[in-house]
């Protein structure tokens, strides 16, 4: 990989928000991740915004639910673009392993981000 | 009738519908309609990707849906309808003159809307056309979610 990835988390509310902030106060840099709210948005207008928000480059997008708009706007983003990879389920443990792992393909982070991400996941019990 | 809500909503499926409306409706199908998804595999595979298990989730035009309004009154399952434009609203009501209650959920920002709700904006045309419904005695109500009020489509600004 020539270029860094970059990330975009695209929620409801303010939820991708809140989850770039959280990495920024954790590991003190949050700048390769953008967040997006599809409040107030159709499909069309929360496809055009995420596609303002890629740019160019290679991206991960991350979007919280594994259906719905946001992944609505991600996938049909995906179909015309080259180099996006699309992860649903976003959660913390994983925006904070890709932040450290960006010199990946897309592809690549995405399978990682499923992988930390799941890790994450877990019923404790004392 | 078991066709629980027909509602207006350029997202089609998604959380607010899947989750908020078919919990409290105890939904088990879900029906879009819309010409061009019909038409679409893809986004078919697109929206079946966010039904949980429990529902059922099936494409019709809006020729189709006219002519299985009579099979839904009559199913037993609980079913919603979703349509994302006003005019294939218009045309089911039309063509389908038992349908008598319609919900308005999200129309979001377009170039020639304006914003009447913080989740519902129109054109005047498409405010006309809605507010014509309701003055032939379709009960056209604004509402987003099932706790919210539901606002007669007449207190729309």
């Amino acid at each position: 990989m020539s270029e860094s990835l970059r990330g975009v988390v695209v929620s409801h509310a303010a939820l991708a928000q809140g989850l770039v902030e959280a990495v920024r106060q954790i590991t003190g840099e949050a700048d390769p991740l953008i967040p997006l709210s599809n409040e107030g948005c159709d499909g069309g207008l929360l496809a055009a915004r995420l596609k303002h928000a890629i740019g160019d480059g290679p991206a991960v997008v991350f979007v919280d639910l594994p259906g719905g708009s946001c992944l609505q706007a991600a996938v049909r983003h995906q179909r015309t673009a080259t180099d996006v990879a699309v992860v649903a389920g976003v959660n913390l443990a994983m925006l904070l392993d890709f932040i450290y792992h960006r010199d990946l393909t897309p592809a690549e982070a995405a399978k990682r981000a499923v992988e930390t991400g799941g890790r994450a996941v877990r019923a404790v019990t004392p | 009738m078991t066709l629980d809500l027909v509602r207006l909503d350029d997202r089609l499926v998604h959380g607010q519908v899947v989750v908020g409306w078919g919990q409290a409706l105890a939904a088990s199908l879900v029906i879009v309609m819309d010409d061009r998804v019909r038409q679409s595999e893809w986004e078919q595979e697109l929206y079946r990707m966010g039904m949980p298990p429990h529902m059922s989730l099936e494409f019709a035009s809006v020729e189709e849906a006219v002519a299985a309004v009579p099979r839904w009154l009559c199913s037993s399952q609980k079913t919603l309808l979703l349509t994302g434009d006003v005019d294939s609203l218009v045309r089911l009501v039309e063509g389908a003159p038992a349908i008598r209650r319609v919900n308005v959920g999200g129309l979001h920002q377009q170039p020639d809307r304006r914003q009447r709700l913080r989740y519902l904006y129109l054109s005047e045309t498409e405010a006309e056309q809605l507010r014509r419904l309701a003055e032939r005695g379709v009960e056209v109500s604004v509402q987003d979610v099932p706790t919210a009020r539901p606002i007669p489509f007449r207190e729309i600004p």
